[in-house]
């Protein structure tokens, strides 16, 4: 009879518990876990759980969470995205990974800059950041007040309003500081234009 | 540095050290088998797990059996992982019909979560099955997770014993890691993200309609599957109308909450929580930052617990802040400065009351610059690799910052359990530099640290640097800059210059400790960097782990040495300075001459333009 070594014995004695640990602890993280939160989740935060989805008029038309690319004058304009092979392509989020030396990058942003002058002859001073750099996830559902600001002028001459009454709705879709202190704050884009579109909708 | 950036910074430092003693007293009465209150509940079905597998968790191991049954179990759950997703197109719970992985990914995946490295080189919601994501991801999520705590605590039981030839049982310690500390956190966690709008659902990915239809150039294929030219030799194009978006969804909150507690940090989608439907608010993004430090944090206590002086664990945590904290505002500082040359574009990067200004290309407008470069320190600092930011179009400055706190070992919080016992060989070579200058054999909390100790922690502190030069240096002659698709060959790089080879010292600087977050642009899904990466996953994992068993073996054996005249205590300022200098220096001296290449090179040329 062959004689087992320590070693031997050693992994004998680490097999049964090896594998049904293995599967036990599977079965715990891997089926029940997910089972367990997706049901909570479910009954008490069906919204949330299933994608903050907005609806007009009864159909689903985004998700509060999620940017859509706007590039008519007379919607709020979203963040850059570098999403493939569309703007804002949910199913496949992307930021640009360019470095802030690649002359690529600065390429993108310098007729970015120069399509949001022409699109606005009205201001002289320079672009909020954030209307010319792509966001990590293509998916940015805000921009910043400021960039909100700079549009307003466009939309009330494309939408015949007034400008106060464009800011207004800004103000109204304004998201500030968790508790004034956590974030940064920001307008929602798809929700400040379907209160445009709300308006047109009146009589 | 505003007043909001201080207050943030501060906020977040603080409600982190606040958790450490509550949560580290917890897990102690955990690890120690004494009533932690969840026992009550949770205790039968502990039993039970015992009794089907044919434990007794009384029964202790040698530091070799324990070591041979950690290797066992990750060696199980690898081979797992890898037929999982080799066959995923044949299992169930795949609405969206991937395809299975390649076997290079494969390979790559499989390393990446079990090691708890969670390197993805697949972008999730375009890969990955719900099956794939659950039954195979999100389960090396906690048992990569809890081997890491398993072998922190019988390092720790090392440090506590006298004259023991044993340190623990690992399937005990492995079960009660899940069970009690990583299961309850995580199902708190997932339901307080899926409250801010963080997906939980099995249902296929749902399309809806756009408020604005629009329209781009597809470019025409033509018969050959290529695109086809004009006369000119440009490529032709025709208008596409896009109607419809389709919103991606799944067992996403689950998937999060485990990820940052176990700081593993692989993303449910390909942009991790930059991604609205992985992290939508403010503070969706602060609850994930805190459980990113928090268990790895409040070990530092449990290990002072254990040992019998709570004073040593605050030390150890205190040597990390005093590294962590000045990192933080460098990667903040760096980010809100912005970049020279797009403002001379006349754009405006001042911060406002209505912007935060900075260097926003790759962040999110609800994040900011402040919660970027907090959660960019704090994703490295521990060795989590979650990102809502995308590190690869940060300044030169505030890339290094992440890039560097990898380099020092991932022992600034590091992995939950990694981080601690790799701290701990910084401290063996801390008292035993401090031993030389007095010619006196050094002592660690009571324990004689001699030539064997001194090896092993020598070994665990140079193979990373050693994977991460070298791995970095075969990329950067040949291959690793350009792959082969078909008869085209591409470029790995996504930048050039100076950028583009920091993004392949990140790369190895994140799988050669087991970190995971990348300068993203780095084509990776191929069969160099997916072998490469993988090795040097595997090499950084457990050729670290087995020696720091060793040691554990060696310390319980030994008998106490009560503390002389000349024994240097370890629980006061000076100790702390000793501590955070071996590390700094250790991480200094190796890496300056890499990063003088890359980001250093780099920001005297952004500065130029």
């Amino acid at each position: 009879m062959n004689r087992r070594t320590p070693k031997e014995e050693i992994m004998k004695a680490h097999l049964r518990p090896c594998l049904v640990m293995f599967v036990l602890l599977t079965l715990l993280t891997g089926v029940a876990y997910p089972a367990i939160v997706t049901l909570f989740a479910q009954l008490v935060f069906p919204e949330q759980a299933n994608g903050s989805v907005v609806k007009h008029d009864g159909k689903p038309v985004g998700s509060a969470l999620i940017g859509q690319a706007f590039d008519d004058p007379s919607y709020f304009w979203g963040r850059p995205s570098a999403t493939g092979p569309t703007p804002y392509n949910s199913a496949s989020s992307s930021g640009s990974n360019l470095g802030p030396t690649n002359p690529a990058l600065l390429e993108s942003i310098k007729t970015r800059v120069e399509a949001i002058r022409a699109a606005h002859p009205e201001h002289a001073g320079p672009v909020p950041v954030d209307l010319v750099t792509a966001s990590a996830s293509g998916l940015d559902p805000h921009i910043s007040p400021a960039a909100a600001e700079y549009q307003v002028a466009r939309i009330a001459k494309a939408r015949m309003l007034s400008i106060e009454h464009v800011r207004k709705l800004v103000a109204r879709n304004y998201e500030g500081r968790t508790w004034g202190v956590l974030g940064e704050p920001r307008v929602n884009v798809l929700k400040l234009n379907l209160a445009l579109n709300e308006i047109r909708e009146a009589p | 540095m505003t007043a909001n950036h201080w207050i943030q910074i501060c906020l977040f430092v603080g409600v982190l050290v606040a958790t450490a003693k509550p949560l580290g007293w917890f897990m102690s009465r955990v690890f120690q088998g004494r009533p932690c209150g969840l026992d009550r509940v949770l205790g039968p079905f502990e039993r039970l797990m015992y009794r089907l597998a044919g434990v007794d968790p009384q029964s202790e191991m040698s530091w070799k059996s324990y070591a041979v049954a950690v290797m066992l179990f990750n060696v199980l759950g690898f081979a797992f992982v890898y037929l999982v997703v080799r066959l995923q197109d044949k299992l169930p719970l795949n609405p969206q019909a991937f395809l299975a992985n390649t076997p290079d990914l494969a390979f790559n995946t499989a390393v990446s979560f079990a090691t708890n490295t969670n390197w993805q080189s697949y972008g999730g919601e375009t890969t990955m099955s719900y099956l794939s994501q659950m039954l195979a991801l999100a389960v090396q999520n906690f048992v990569s997770a809890a081997t890491g705590i398993a072998v922190l605590i019988a390092v720790i039981r090392g440090f506590a014993r006298r004259n023991s030839e044993t340190i623990g049982n690992f399937w005990g310690d492995l079960t009660r890691s899940t069970v009690y500390v990583l299961l309850p956190l995580s199902i708190v966690l997932a339901l307080a993200l899926v409250s801010q709008g963080v997906v939980q659902n099995f249902q296929p990915y749902q399309a809806v309609t756009l408020v604005q239809p629009t329209s781009f150039d597809e470019p025409v294929m033509g018969a050959d599957g290529k695109p086809s030219m004009d006369a000119e030799g440009k490529p032709i194009t025709q208008k596409k109308e896009v109607t419809e978006q389709l919103l991606p969804t799944g067992p996403v909150a689950s998937q999060v909450a485990i990820k940052q507690l176990g700081t593993n940090g692989g993303g449910y989608f390909n942009v991790n929580s930059a991604h609205p439907y992985e992290n939508p608010t403010p503070l969706s993004n602060f609850l994930q930052l805190l459980s990113i430090l928090m268990i790895s944090g409040a070990l530092c206590w449990t290990f002072g617990d254990m040992v019998g002086d709570r004073r040593q664990g605050w030390a150890v945590l205190i040597a990390m802040l005093v590294i962590f904290v000045p990192l933080v505002i460098g990667v903040v500082m760096a980010e809100q400065s912005g970049v020279p040359a797009i403002s001379k574009m006349g754009v405006d990067q001042v911060i406002s009351g209505t912007q935060s200004g900075g260097n926003m290309e790759g962040k999110e407008t609800r994040f900011g610059i402040v919660n970027s470069g907090i959660w960019a320190a704090a994703t490295t600092a521990a060795s989590n690799g979650s990102v809502n930011s995308m590190h690869d179009s940060f300044t030169p400055l505030g890339g290094l910052v992440p890039m560097w706190l990898m380099q020092l070992g991932e022992v600034i919080f590091g992995g939950v359990g990694s981080g601690l016992y790799g701290m701990l060989m910084f401290a063996i070579v801390a008292v035993f530099v401090a031993g030389l200058m007095v010619g006196r054999t050094p002592e660690y909390l009571g324990k004689k640290i001699e030539a064997f100790e001194m090896k092993m922690a020598s070994l665990v502190i140079l193979i990373p640097p050693l994977v991460v030069l070298i791995g970095t240096a075969i990329a950067v002659v040949g291959p690793g800059l350009d792959y082969v698709v078909g008869d085209e060959v591409k470029g790995n790089l996504n930048n050039p210059g100076a950028h583009g080879y920091s993004e392949v010292l990140y790369a190895f600087t994140s799988a050669g400790n087991n970190n995971g977050s990348a300068f993203a642009g780095l084509t990776a899904n191929e069969p160099f960097y997916n072998s490469a990466l993988g090795i040097a996953m595997f090499v950084a994992r457990y050729w670290l782990m087995i020696p720091v068993l060793a040691i554990a073996g060696s310390l319980a054996r030994k008998k106490y040495t009560p503390p002389g005249a000349g024994t240097l205590p370890t629980h006061n300022t000076l100790f702390v300075v000793l501590l955070v200098g071996a590390v700094l220096l250790v991480g200094a001296l190796t890496f300056v001459p890499a990063l003088a290449l890359g980001p250093i090179v780099e920001h005297l040329q952004m500065t130029a333009m």
